[in-house]
């Protein structure tokens, strides 16, 4: 199958020494923390953007971060690419590896080192869930706040590269906002520490820099997060309306009226009718688009917000509205909406694209993007964060049919530089990885991408953390170019 | 220096012929806003002066969308009146800094995210930098770029919107900045704690912070500076200070259980109204030591627990007033002649890490003694080769936040 994609063409030189690149890492970590067994390799192989795979020359697992520090010394002594790895959940291929590459998975790392309420801050390796650190501060009335869907399998070191939301972001921010310090290891072995547990760490945001960096800054070891005190319950109320133009232009006067409420998400038909198939939560189906609000704080307090949503509601001529009424029923209502991937991968392939508007054009983007998979003769389901404009089309394709899957992508790359012409950018929490990496240049001048990638080059003088990833291969100056001849940012339907 | 050593580009292109030719010919400037903080940071060796002040006006505001984008020299002032319009505010309440520094000139937007200032509700809002989404800048070669965008989730390559908030016009110079608005709260009380020691208050805010009540700010205020905050209505000793803000019903719910909560602490009053927001501007602007004089003041960030351990130990020392914000992980230290920074700096060290500013200082302190936390040595590496990358000839405001950088 032709790839639309294209991937650095792999070092010859290093893939011959593979042997004695192998050697070398077993002098540097046990034996149980290194594999290059063609099988096991496989699942290193690609990430959540399952289109894409390249089998990388070794994986190395460190248990410390001393042992990570003695990788990449070695391979950025030998100019040996290295590609860092949470739990492979990407959805943009950012942990997608190469044929000359040594993966560097941080799924050792699990150990949640300090839980400090008084300071509410955390300190955990990188290779923890997301989940866990919720989980281990629950009992005490604490919790992290990002919550990506993935949330049960993605590790924090992860989040940190993506610098990854979830659903209550709307509220409470994402992970940059939600980030004291790290621990990182550099291109050269060194380790740095920035931040620790107070508010703001001095110098440059360095801090800021590093989230969301997608690998390419350094390896995050150890990172201190914060804590928040939970909320004293939360219920979630579907409401939905006769289209999604309605639903839409409920979301801006919800927010345009001052009400911020923890989550607003949307769901369009196709995405309600996957969803409740899979998870019975009771979303209705005569709808046409369905928005799930989420208020939090005591019975009162909901009760006062819900009131006015309701009323802002009825002006859109909402046709159904349903509060959950117990626990299991709000857990219910999450399940769907938080399995809508999954969920859509039982009845067809799909890639979802991760753009954000400005609220005020949702609606406008959600027609034209219709307007595009008709074009292609295709299908799509919308289910996003509304109340940020962060939109998530699930574009619907039969894998086995590569002309199919060539059109679900340029769909996907239209409905892209369709969000950034609305005023928003190509992706909001899933990362550019390989997917976006060839549509920088549309929300991008040349002096843009050229000064953050000679910030990325005082990182990473060599190229060698993550190199096929968020810049387009021909704008690095310099530095080693791929086989652009399936660059794709120009190719649209004829 | 006279003015007409000012220059007052009035375009983003006009910065950029500006900035291209200062870097041909290797003349440093030195880039301001409204200049109402050009006393906080080194003094800047520079003969020749940029202002955005010039630069002015609203380029984008849809409150719906709650997102606003402005001129870098776009007053404050004027920012802030046309979200008081809409109901709206910039939630991380940015500190004036003209009472303190006893300077006077009109605050921009530019100028307020450049030096990342942040106010009381930073312990729930975040920080300036959590509110910038978007900027355009002219970096030190003269080349025009932009990060970020208007929308509240982007991770579209590098953040380089972070690293231009806070770094004090040294990587670029600002010429429009994009931020995140939000309605203003319906209401806000004040729950005051009055009779807890430094110790106590500590945990008296760190309780308060683990109750799901949605604190916005939390602040300590001993009894030696108590008389100076909202006119002097504070009564009985030290105060310890907790605000509630949101919708009327809520804040009824909160406020009641926190006061509940603080009861079995101390004696607890309530304050509303103006009397309430007059005391977080206070808190926000450090009106008690902004007393006219050139004292020293440190703005010290730490573990909120660790705050006041180290006003504690620095009191064994020498001369200190102190009152804390941010759950007590803000300090701010009025010495009482000598700034006493390597003292300072080594028991921030030995308390668990964090940092200090000079906020304030005579010229010739801020010259001698490192007014922004000193960097371990790979960190400051790699600070140079970030700024290296931006401004490679080192024209944009040498020597503002470190010596020789």
């Amino acid at each position: 199958m032709s790839e639309l994609i294209a991937f650095l063409e792999p070092d010859r030189a290093v893939i011959d020494r593979r042997p004695a690149i192998i050697a070398d890492l077993a002098g540097l970590l046990p034996d149980s923390c290194l594999i290059t067994e063609e099988r096991e390799l496989v699942p290193f192989d690609t990430d959540a953007f399952v289109s894409y795979r390249r089998m990388p020359l070794a994986v190395v697992l460190p248990e410390t971060t001393a042992q990570v520090a003695a990788v990449l010394k070695y391979c950025n002594d030998n100019s040996i690419p290295v590609i860092p790895r949470g739990a492979g959940t990407s959805l943009s291929g950012g942990a997608i590896p190469q044929e000359d590459a040594i993966v560097i998975g941080v799924s050792k790392l699990n150990r949640i080192l300090e839980v400090d309420f008084p300071n509410r801050a955390a300190v955990v390796q990188a290779g923890v869930t997301n989940i866990s650190i919720s989980q281990a501060v629950d009992a005490d009335g604490f919790f992290y706040a990002p919550d990506p869907s993935s949330q049960l399998a993605c590790t924090i070191g992860g989040n940190i590269g993506m610098n990854s939301g979830g659903a209550h972001c709307l509220k409470y921010g994402v992970t940059t906002n939600n980030l004291l310090g790290v621990k990182m290891v550099m291109f050269d072995g060194s380790i740095v520490e920035i931040g620790g547990k107070a508010l703001d760490a001095a110098g440059y945001d360095l801090l800021g820099l590093i989230c969301g960096s997608e690998g390419q800054l350094g390896i995050v070891t150890e990172a201190t997060v914060r804590l928040i005190a939970k909320p004293e319950g939360a219920r979630p109320v579907l409401f939905g309306f006769e289209s999604s133009v309605a639903a839409g232009a409920c979301v801006t006067d919800i927010i345009g009226a001052g009400i911020i409420p923890v989550a607003i998400e949307f769901m369009d038909k196709p995405a309600i009718e996957i969803c409740e198939a899979f998870a019975h939560a009771g979303y209705p189906m005569d709808v046409e688009a369905l928005l799930i609000v989420e208020v939090e704080g005591s019975d009162a307090e909901m009760d006062a917000m819900l009131e006015r949503i309701i009323e802002i509601a009825r002006k859109h001529d909402v046709k159904t509205i349903r509060e959950s009424q117990s626990a299991t029923e709000a857990a219910l209502i999450w399940k769907g909406r938080k399995s809508a991937f999954g969920a859509t991968g039982r009845i067809a392939d799909y890639i979802c694209m991760d753009g954000t508007v400005p609220l005020g054009q949702l609606s406008h983007v959600l027609e034209k993007t219709s307007e595009i998979i008709d074009r292609y003769g295709l299908r799509v389901a919308n289910v996003f964060h509304a109340g940020d404009g962060n939109m998530h089309p699930l574009i619907l394709f039969d894998a086995n049919d590569p002309d199919e899957s060539m059109k679900a992508e340029m769909a996907g790359n239209d409905i892209l530089k369709l969000c950034v012409d609305a005023g928003g950018c190509l992706t909001g929490e899933h990362g550019v990885g390989i997917e976006k990496r060839d549509l920088m240049r549309h929300q991008y001048s040349d002096a843009d991408l050229a000064q953050q990638m000679r910030v990325r080059a005082a990182f990473d003088p060599k190229w060698i953390l993550n190199p096929s990833k968020v810049f387009p291969l021909d704008r690095r100056n310099g530095s080693q170019t791929g086989n652009q001849s399936a660059a794709g940012d120009d190719r649209t339907a004829a | 220096m006279s003015t007409t050593d000012i220059q007052y580009p009035g375009s983003e292109e006009e910065i950029a012929r500006i900035v291209l030719e200062a870097s041909e010919a290797r003349r440093p400037i030195e880039v301001r806003g409204g200049g109402t903080r050009l006393d906080l940071g080194r003094p800047v060796q520079s003969a020749s002066v940029l202002s955005v002040a010039r630069l002015s006006g609203i380029t984008n505001y849809d409150p719906s969308e709650l997102v606003m984008a402005a001129r870098a020299g776009t007053p404050l002032a004027e920012i802030e009146a046309a979200l008081a319009e809409n109901n709206q505010m910039l939630t991380f309440e940015p500190m004036d800094h003209r009472p303190l520094l006893a300077a006077s000139g009109e605050p921009t937007i530019g100028g307020v995210f450049a030096g990342n200032v942040s106010g009381p509700r930073r312990i729930s809002a975040g920080a300036a930098r959590d509110n910038l989404l978007g900027v355009r800048f002219v970096n030190g070669s003269g080349e025009i770029v932009k990060s970020g965008g208007r929308v509240m989730k982007n991770v579209t390559g590098l953040d380089l919107v972070k690293l231009m908030a806070g770094s004090w016009g040294t990587l670029g110079v600002l010429s429009e900045v994009i931020f995140k608005v939000l309605p203003r709260p319906e209401t806000a009380v004040t729950i005051a704690v009055s009779g807890l020691n430094d110790a106590q208050a500590a945990e008296a805010m760190a309780a308060a912070l683990a109750m799901s009540v949605e604190v916005s700010g939390a602040a300590h205020l001993p009894e030696s500076v108590i008389n100076k905050f909202a006119g002097g209505s504070l009564k009985g000793g030290p105060a310890t200070v907790l605000r509630l803000e949101g919708l009327i019903p809520s804040v009824e719910v909160r406020s009641g259980r926190l006061v509940a909560e603080m009861s079995r602490r101390g004696t607890v009053s309530v304050l509303e109204g103006d009397i309430s927001a007059g005391l977080w501007r206070d808190i926000r602007d450090v009106t008690p030591f902004a007393d006219g004089t050139s004292k020293p003041v440190w703005k010290v960030s730490v573990a909120p627990s660790a705050g006041h351990q180290l006003v504690a130990a620095l009191r064994l020392k020498t001369g200190v007033d102190a009152f804390y914000d941010w759950q007590g992980g803000l300090v701010w230290l009025r010495m009482e002649a000598d700034p006493e920074a390597d003292l300072v700096r080594q028991y921030i060290k030995a308390l668990g890490g964090g940092h200090a500013t000079l906020v304030r200082a005579d010229a010739a302190t801020r010259a001698s003694v490192p007014v922004f936390e000193p960097q371990p040595k790979p960190l400051e590496a790699l600070a140079r080769r970030v700024k290296d990358q931006f401004d490679p000839t080192g024209v944009l405001n040498p020597g503002r936040m470190t010596a020789g950088m």
